[in-house]
């Protein structure tokens, strides 16, 4: 089931995301270095490597919540230091952390991210939203009340709720069984097929299986590997992070 | 549509309260245990100490507004959806006045019960002249929390927020806390000067208006990166 088109908030639109050579230092730490990649509509990206690896601060760098120590991040032809606020209405991010008020219903959450991402019919964009999510019998119950699959499904629709052109997902396989799972690839494709962006971050390569155009392999903030529609991920993550012949492992690095 | 996420915001933290009374429980119970701390150790025999009432008035105020400050933010940290509302379009400015005007009504709505309270055991005629009251308590309220909203939103990611809010709220808003005293303590001679209450209530307004445009002007600065 797809949103309705009435849902897309007015905002800059943008045909490809790029980024140049990008750089973020928080101090003396590099999160990430010298990061270059392009992804145009109707595509998947997936950012894969290693806690640590660089993905969470790519995507707050791309959602505009980070500006780059270096390099440039374009929208098309809009940067965030001259149309944020456009940019961020077309930017749609779903955290590791989910932004929702435990407290609040499931449908008010939805009306408050409609309202503040300015969609013109709050009150239908969240009961659709609730429909795609599966929910729309526990609509008005308490999102402490869900499980974390639920809870799941209700963040991806509020990151959705606006229509956004650019789609940020981290780690959005977390907590979901293998149903809502297959139902988040479904939905992913869906995205691609109306011409979305989407970046995703994740661990699970099983679940990212078949589902990326394109995949960036980060290890300690570096773009290791790229590959065009790959297949066989866990083989060729495996390779991409393992060290190379002949360094020493980790144990012997630290003199044990 | 900056009235509308002002509106979004204010209406989202007042239902949130509404449900939990967490922060109006706790705020209230620590304001009303000071002002009672306070008249056991200065009311002796029934007399309360001259000039008294408006001091602790203010202060348990001021201690209240902090717990409020800092509970109000924490729940934005907890889900990181304060995180969720900076990624938004709507303008970052009209997010914190939502906040500024959650905390100054649950602060006015404390005042409702502290008043009476500290107009009852320290036999202080709080009363006397509502009008003037209410006034120095909407722009004494407004000057505080306005710099502390701030400084709240501001610390929400550090890790010892609960020890540098108060560090950095205190000195910037003992001028509205002493303007506070000194114009309740006016309301509360036997004969009111009207001139003297004027000149406080203005400086007040000037510290209100000085405060709020602060916040207003670097609030989207501070909360980028």
């Amino acid at each position: 089931m797809t949103r309705p088109s009435t849902s897309r908030s007015a905002g800059a639109d943008f045909d490809y995301l790029a980024v140049d050579d990008v750089s973020r230092h928080f101090g003396r730490r590099r999160a990430v270095a010298r990061i270059t990649f392009r992804a145009e509509r109707g595509a998947i990206l997936g950012l894969l490597g290693p806690n640590g690896a660089g993905k969470s601060t790519m995507l707050a760098l791309l959602a505009t919540l980070l500006r780059p120590t270096s390099g440039t991040i374009r929208y098309g032809d809009h940067t965030a230091g001259v149309h944020g606020a456009a940019l961020r209405s077309a930017i749609g991010v779903l955290g590791h952390d989910l932004f929702l008020y435990p407290e609040l219903t499931a449908r008010e959450n939805l009306e408050f991210f409609a309202g503040l991402y300015g969609v013109a019919d709050r009150r239908a964009a969240a009961g659709a939203a609730l429909d795609v999510a599966g929910l729309a019998g526990r609509g008005d119950d308490p999102v402490s009340s869900f499980s974390r699959g639920m809870r799941q499904r209700v963040a991806l629709e509020r990151a959705l709720i606006h229509g956004p052109r650019l789609v940020l997902l981290d780690e959005p396989f977390t907590g979901l069984d293998d149903a809502s799972a297959a139902a988040l690839g479904r939905r992913l494709q869906a995205l691609r097929a109306s011409g979305a962006i989407v970046v995703l971050a994740t661990h699970d390569l099983d679940l990212a299986e078949g589902l990326l155009d394109r995949a960036l392999f980060l290890r300690d903030g570096r773009v290791v590997r790229t590959a065009d529609r790959p297949d066989a991920l866990r083989a060729m993550y495996r390779e991409v992070m393992s060290p190379p012949a002949g360094a020493p492992s980790a144990g012997r690095a630290r003199g044990a | 549509m900056f009235g509308q996420t002002v509106w979004l915001v204010l209406r989202k933290d007042f239902t949130i309260e509404v449900r939990s009374l967490e922060i109006a429980y706790t705020t209230l119970f620590f304001a009303i245990s000071c002002v009672l701390v306070f008249a056991f150790a200065l009311v002796q025999e029934g007399r309360a100490p001259e000039g008294g009432a408006a001091g602790i008035l203010w202060i348990a105020i001021a201690f209240a507004g902090t717990l409020a400050l800092g509970r109000t933010f924490e729940r934005e940290r907890q889900a990181e959806t304060l995180r969720a509302l900076l990624l938004a379009p709507a303008a970052r400015p009209a997010v914190y006045v939502g906040k500024l005007l959650g905390i100054v009504v649950l602060l006015l709505a404390a005042e409702l019960v502290l008043v009476p309270l500290v107009a009852l055991l320290f036999q202080a005629p709080l009363f006397a002249h509502p009008v003037w009251l209410a006034s120095i308590l909407l722009t004494g309220t407004i000057g505080f929390a306005a710099v502390g909203t701030l400084f709240a939103a501001m610390l929400v990611r550090a890790r010892s927020r609960d020890v540098l809010l108060p560090v950095l709220l205190y000195p910037i808003t003992v001028p509205v806390i002493i303007a506070g005293v000194r114009a309740t303590g006016a309301l509360l001679q036997p004969e009111v000067d009207a001139g003297v209450l004027q000149v406080w209530l203005a400086l007040l307004v000037c510290f209100d208006v000085v405060f709020v445009t602060l916040a207003l002007w670097t609030f989207e600065p501070l909360m980028t990166d």
